[in-house]
């Protein structure tokens, strides 16, 4: 199977601090790629220099083989990688469908097609395309930060966090619509700190810790490795 | 209600209103303060207008908004004084360098041209900056803007310091009308645009529009340029309604009376800004003018009452603005026919409901 995405020897550095230390990793197409790991250990700032809104200190980035690294966000949106941000950011003061529209800001073509599949996923919005983003609950926000992200038609969708403050049956809606969208033949690039469900729903998953992968394996491996389920599935190691 | 009956309702809408605006006019004696409040508000209309494309839809807070007015006022003026009154306007400059005029439509294009022209150039820089910084900048400029337009050496062109006249200028209230009305119209159409869902986007969150593929630096300034190619044409029709031009009547204040329309209409509403426009220009022109005479009621002399005292009226009402009703007449809410339908619709529903009785509400 052919990856998609390609990062090889990766490094974002802020001002003196580096938050990303020469990382490589593969997502092959169509599958659940995860990457895990605690906080600061550099997993949003892979996805930000992958989409372009930071730019790498040094490595490369590489899309269906074509470098992408050093190019603006808008030519990799272009070229098909869409994040859905962390802490979901929707646009508060502009309508569901409006949020919507604006995913698909990038193509000018006839939007009906995809809006509709959209509401098919997420039934909800649908219910509530005229109601500003900003009165909607958090876990429907988090499903309009999803369509919004789907409606630029993307090869890979990158979700930071994306079941962060939201209440455990919310979360499990989450996943089930990212293995949903898996289904329909997108890749997906997930970063969480809810490993136990990252791990389930992944094929393959990364361990990030301060700024380096220090773990890789397919998602079952990682989810029953005994220095992660201790580190973040929150399983004593001498209980075993 | 259909969308072609909604068409229908405001196209013969707006032809009313010019229909009673001509009738006004050939009725009232032409001195009435009623066509000094309709000139000055469709005037004040667009520059709030155009000021709220940048500080409601795109969150971009400007205060340049007079210095843009005086390039359009000055690029009109300058372009369409008739040649044969050239040396007396320009009588301590030997008539001025420029020896030709073009049609006052052309002198109107260009003056906003040359106010889109330097926020071009002006945005590259101070574009980079957010909120209040930008403001300052903004504010800055107006200012520098203000001082060049007066220096001597550019007397030639700008007359320096002295007034520019005797360009033609408009006597009938409907022509401040139309204009206003069509960039008014433009700027509608561009904020519902997939181009304003943009601009929205942007003031409402800066990386996630970006991570839409959205180009902020790109945006930001379409908008900025927009924005001061209206607030020149406005500045062209306020040249041609006060009949003499000069620099220093451009001052800080201008800006922060049209940001006082803006703020009183809602931030984000296009038809708030029309609105409050007019009421402004109706208080400050017209039944708060007793505010700067003295009054006496038979021998005692009315307290506060002098020169000024209009100002700190109006500094009262846009402080208890601020503090009480921030969100402004209308928010951001837009008026329209439809609006207004659906209201009524919904009261008779309701009282269908309530006398219908079949309601368990």
């Amino acid at each position: 199977m052919s990856n998609i995405l390609e990062v090889k020897n990766l490094c974002v550095s802020y001002g003196g601090i580096k938050a990303v230390k020469n990382i490589s990793f593969e997502v092959p197409k169509g599958e659940v790629v995860t990457l895990i790991g605690a906080n600061g250990a550099g997993k949003s700032s892979t996805l930000r220099s992958i989409v372009g809104l930071v730019k790498p200190s040094a490595g490369k980035i590489l899309m269906n083989g074509k470098e992408i690294s050093g190019k603006s966000t808008e030519q990799i949106v272009a070229q098909g990688i869409t994040l859905v941000p962390e802490g979901r950011r929707v646009f508060a003061d502009l309508t569901v469908l409006e949020n919507l529209k604006i995913g698909a800001y990038m193509r000018k073509d006839n939007l009906e097609d995809d809006i509709n599949w959209c509401y098919d996923l997420f039934p909800r919005l649908k219910e509530r395309h005229w109601q500003l983003a900003g009165t909607l609950s958090g876990g429907e926000q988090q499903m309009l930060a999803i369509a919004r992200a789907l409606m630029s038609r993307p090869e890979v969708i990158m979700m930071d966090e994306p079941s962060l403050g939201l209440a455990p049956i919310v979360v499990q809606g989450v996943f089930d619509i990212i293995r949903e969208i898996n289904k329909q033949g997108k890749t997906i690039l997930l970063v969480e700190q809810n490993a136990n469900m990252a791990l389930h729903a992944a094929h393959h998953g990364y361990v990030m810790e301060v700024g380096s992968i220090t773990l890789s394996g397919t998602g079952q491996e990682l989810a029953e490795n005994e220095s992660v389920k201790a580190a973040y599935l929150g399983k004593a190691r001498n209980k075993k | 209600m259909t969308k072609k009956k909604e068409t229908i309702i405001n196209v013969s809408l707006i032809v009313a209103l010019l229909a009673v605006l001509y009738v006004m006019e050939h009725t009232l004696p032409s001195t009435a303060m009623i066509f000094t409040v309709l000139k000055k508000g469709a005037i004040y209309a667009l520059v709030a207008v155009s000021m709220n494309l940048l500080n409601g839809f795109t969150g971009l807070f400007s205060l340049g908004q007079a210095g843009f007015m005086l390039l359009g006022a000055y690029t009109y003026g300058i372009l369409t004084i008739p040649v044969e009154q050239r040396e007396f306007v320009y009588m301590y400059y030997d008539g001025g360098i420029i020896h030709f005029s073009v049609p006052v439509v052309v002198a109107l294009v260009a003056a906003g041209a040359v106010a889109a022209f330097f926020a071009y150039l002006i945005g590259l820089p101070v574009l980079r900056l957010k909120s209040d910084y930008l403001a300052i900048a903004t504010l800055g400029f107006a200012e520098i803007i203000r001082a060049v337009f007066q220096w001597d050496k550019l007397g030639p062109v700008t007359n320096g310091s002295n007034l520019l006249k005797s360009y033609p200028t408009f006597r009938s209230v409907i022509f401040p009308f139309v204009v206003s009305g069509i960039c008014i119209a433009i700027i509608v159409m561009l904020i519902n645009s997939t181009y304003g869902r943009a601009f929205k986007a942007i003031r409402d969150d800066e990386v996630a529009a970006e991570a839409m593929g959205i180009n902020l630096a790109h945006h930001k300034r379409l908008a900025f340029v927009i924005s001061s190619f209206f607030a020149g044409i406005s500045g062209a029709l306020l040249a041609m309604y006060q009949t003499t031009i000069q620099a220093s009547m451009f001052k800080s204040a201008m800006t922060y009376e049209i940001l006082l329309i803006v703020v009183i209409g809602g931030i984000g509403s296009i038809t708030g800004s029309c609105i409050s426009s007019f009421l402004f220009i109706i208080l400050s022109e017209w039944l708060l003018r007793f505010l700067d005479s003295e009054m006496y009621i038979g021998d005692f002399k009315v307290p506060l009452l002098r020169a000024g005292f209009r100002k700190v009226v109006f500094s009262i009402i846009i402080m208890v603005i601020v503090l009480f009703f921030r969100k402004g007449i209308m928010g951001t809410k837009e008026f329209s026919v439809r609006g207004i339908y659906n209201f009524f619709k919904k009261r008779a529903q309701r009282k269908n409901a309530v006398q219908g009785g079949d309601s368990n509400e």
